[in-house]
């Protein structure tokens, strides 16, 4: 969803000196792999436009995953009961975990995670701009794993068969705990729709702040999009955002009828003729001002990541010297 | 794009349905059934008042250390961390919903209705749970008392001749071995690794260590429950051995962190009588549900 590359890289030692003969031979494999449908892995020769691309995507998803646990983390202490605060714990922690096997995966390109951390809490690197807005209802709760969990499985199920390998075995299993996220999210919203009068209004006020940033989450229209094209061609992406936003949308709507809540777009209807669905202009304006840094809490999601990474260095530090120590000890003793 | 066509409300719901089959890790989704969580127990068994105070203790320990802890995830100094103290913390959240489940029995009340509707002095958690999290050492201080003392406890209380807290307690105590373990690990890191970090080490230690004896102490509950719940002082030289072992290969002596003029706090959490850091944490935990008595969550 995000549209530039903000990410230098060295050249990867295997294809620094090759000649020209050679590296048309190693394309030649390459484009075999990917129109064959095959996996591309690690010690696999690729381009370096690919690698670059995938680094960029792979990284941004991982701190997507990160920043992304400081919204839901908000609620932690205030779940209105046991049993949400296990599952909102649980949730938040699997973020964490999906967090940590993407940047595996992209450690697997040759980025180390310290120089991707480095970059997002110096707001080099971007993450989805979707963590941007501020929770401040408990039915926030349910309407980012409905709506936010929901556009980000209609995003990643296809990743499952990115070309990539890495990244496609770390999406499958990222993809299953997400819909169980989803799931989740329906069920806070199911409850509070069906609960007192307070509890339904809370409900739809909050689809109603996270429906349209939820669809602006597929990225621009597919004609205003300027790195689909080559990723769709590498097999990265295997579908348009324009594909995308009207597959989930039409995902919603019955589901939005079982929850007896309205997604607020009045212009919202299934186009027979089309076979495709109608609905309102998205303001895009919107997007770019939160895109470019000027959402409600782009400041307070870096300091918030910032401020654990530095406090969390006297920490690390020590890890790393008694794990020094002990190795010297052994060596002493072998 | 053929499958994106409206589907109809009732076969969404369906699929939602089917799919709720699933379990996830080790979160139990639906209304906490004892008898399926814990093999050995009975569902409906309903707890004696002693019993039911005696959980309530338990549960409360456990709850309260679960709401510090959920504070770090996404606050660690490292994303392993936000995931193990995370994790701690939902074991935690797991031990207290039974505890407190069960404890609600003797009086007709949920684990929710316990934990978010009674006031601080209801509260029988010891003092040690409710302390800040302060720096990473803090926390580390306190998991590694907590830990020592409920790897004690749950092992002793297995065996039970409730068999409700009996079921309880086994499950719990392989979780707690895991938790001390995390907090032995870390003791070692800290207090070996550099100078900074040894220093606040021990600073944590002294602030945390104050908290311990109030775990051990008897009263007149225990009298009632012999043979149900183990005598805290018994506990005790289980704990002494265990905590020596892990300050001698530490390199700590006691007088490292002991203060002569600050001795073992007189407590007071089993009766109701509570450090100034529970009130506040109370109020951020009960807050939405307070503010909408009678609904369902």
């Amino acid at each position: 969803m995000e549209t530039e590359s903000t990410m230098t890289l060295t050249a990867p030692d295997a294809s620094a000196r090759i000649d020209a003969e050679q590296e048309a031979e190693l394309q030649a494999r390459f484009d075999a792999l990917i129109e064959a449908d095959q996996r591309i892995e690690p010690r696999d020769w690729m381009p370096d436009a690919y690698r670059k691309t995938l680094i960029r995507q792979i990284s941004q998803h991982a701190h997507s995953e990160i920043i992304g646990m400081q919204p839901e983390g908000n609620w932690i202490s205030r779940a209105p009961s046991l049993k949400r605060k296990a599952i909102l714990m649980a949730k938040v922690q699997d973020e964490a975990g999906h967090g940590l096997y993407l940047y595996s995966a992209a450690q697997t390109l040759g980025i180390s995670r310290d120089e991707m951390t480095e970059q997002l809490i110096t707001s080099r690197a971007r993450y989805s701009s979707i963590f941007n807005y501020p929770t401040p209802t408990w039915a926030d709760m349910g309407a980012i794993g409905w709506l936010v969990d929901g556009a980000a499985i209609c995003n990643q199920v296809p990743l499952c068969r990115a070309s990539y390998g890495p990244y496609g075995r770390a999406m499958v299993r990222i993809c299953k705990e997400e819909s169980f996220h989803q799931r989740q999210g329906f069920e806070i919203l199911l409850e509070l729709s069906q609960g007192t009068p307070e509890q339904h209004a809370m409900a739809q006020e909050s689809v109603d702040r996270w429906y349209w940033p939820a669809l602006m989450m597929f990225g621009p229209p597919d004609d205003e999009s300027p790195n689909s094209a080559q990723s769709m061609a590498w097999k990265i992406k295997r579908f348009s955002n324009d594909e995308l936003r009207q597959r989930f949308v039409g995902m919603l709507v019955p589901q939005a009828e079982v929850l007896g809540l309205t997604l607020p777009d009045p212009n919202l209807r299934w186009n027979e003729e089309r076979q495709a669905w109608d609905m309102s202009e998205i303001d895009w304006t919107e997007f770019n001002e939160v895109l470019a840094g000027r959402g409600p809490a782009n400041a307070q999601r870096i300091q918030h990541r910032r401020d654990a990474h530095e406090e969390g260095a006297w920490v690390r530090e020590a890890a790393a010297a008694y794990a020094e120590k002990q190795a010297a000890r052994e060596r002493v003793a072998a | 794009m053929s499958d994106i066509k409206p589907r109809d409300a009732a076969a969404v719901a369906a699929a939602y349905e089917a799919e709720a089959a699933d379990v996830h890790g080790d979160v139990s989704v639906d209304e906490l059934a004892l008898s399926a969580e814990l093999t050995g127990a009975d569902a409906s068994a309903t707890a004696s008042d002693d019993v039911a105070a005696y959980a309530l203790r338990l549960g409360d320990d456990a709850l309260i250390l679960s709401q510090r802890l959920g504070w770090w995830i996404s606050r660690a100094p490292e994303l392993e961390e936000d995931m193990a103290l995370g994790n701690i913390a939902l074991d935690l959240l797991g031990h207290a919903r039974s505890l407190l489940h069960y404890a609600g029995t003797a009086s007709g009340r949920s684990e929710d209705d316990l934990a978010y509707w009674r006031d601080e002095h209801e509260f029988r958690c010891a003092w040690l749970f409710e302390q800040p999290n302060g720096d990473f050492a803090h926390t580390i201080a306190r998991g590694l008392i907590a830990a020592t003392w409920m790897q004690e406890l749950y092992t002793a209380l297995s065996q039970s001749t409730d068999a409700t807290l009996a079921a309880i307690a086994a499950k719990a105590v392989k979780e707690v071995a895991y938790h001390r373990d995390h907090a032995v690990q870390w003791t070692l890191r800290l207090a070996g690794g550099t100078d900074e970090s040894r220093r606040r080490m021990l600073v944590a230690l002294a602030d945390l260590w104050p908290y311990t004896d109030e775990l051990f102490r008897d009263d007149a509950l225990h009298d009632r429950l012999e043979g149900v719940a183990p005598r805290p002082s018994s506990l005790r030289a289980g704990f002494d051995e265990v905590w020596d072992a892990v300050l001698a290969e530490a390199g700590i002596v006691e007088s490292d962190f002991v203060h002569p003029r600050i001795g073992q706090s007189s407590g007071g959490g089993r009766h109701g009588n509570h450090s100034t850091h529970l009130g506040p944490m109370l109020a951020e935990m009960q807050v939405l549900a307070r503010r909408h008595p009678g609904a369902t969550w």
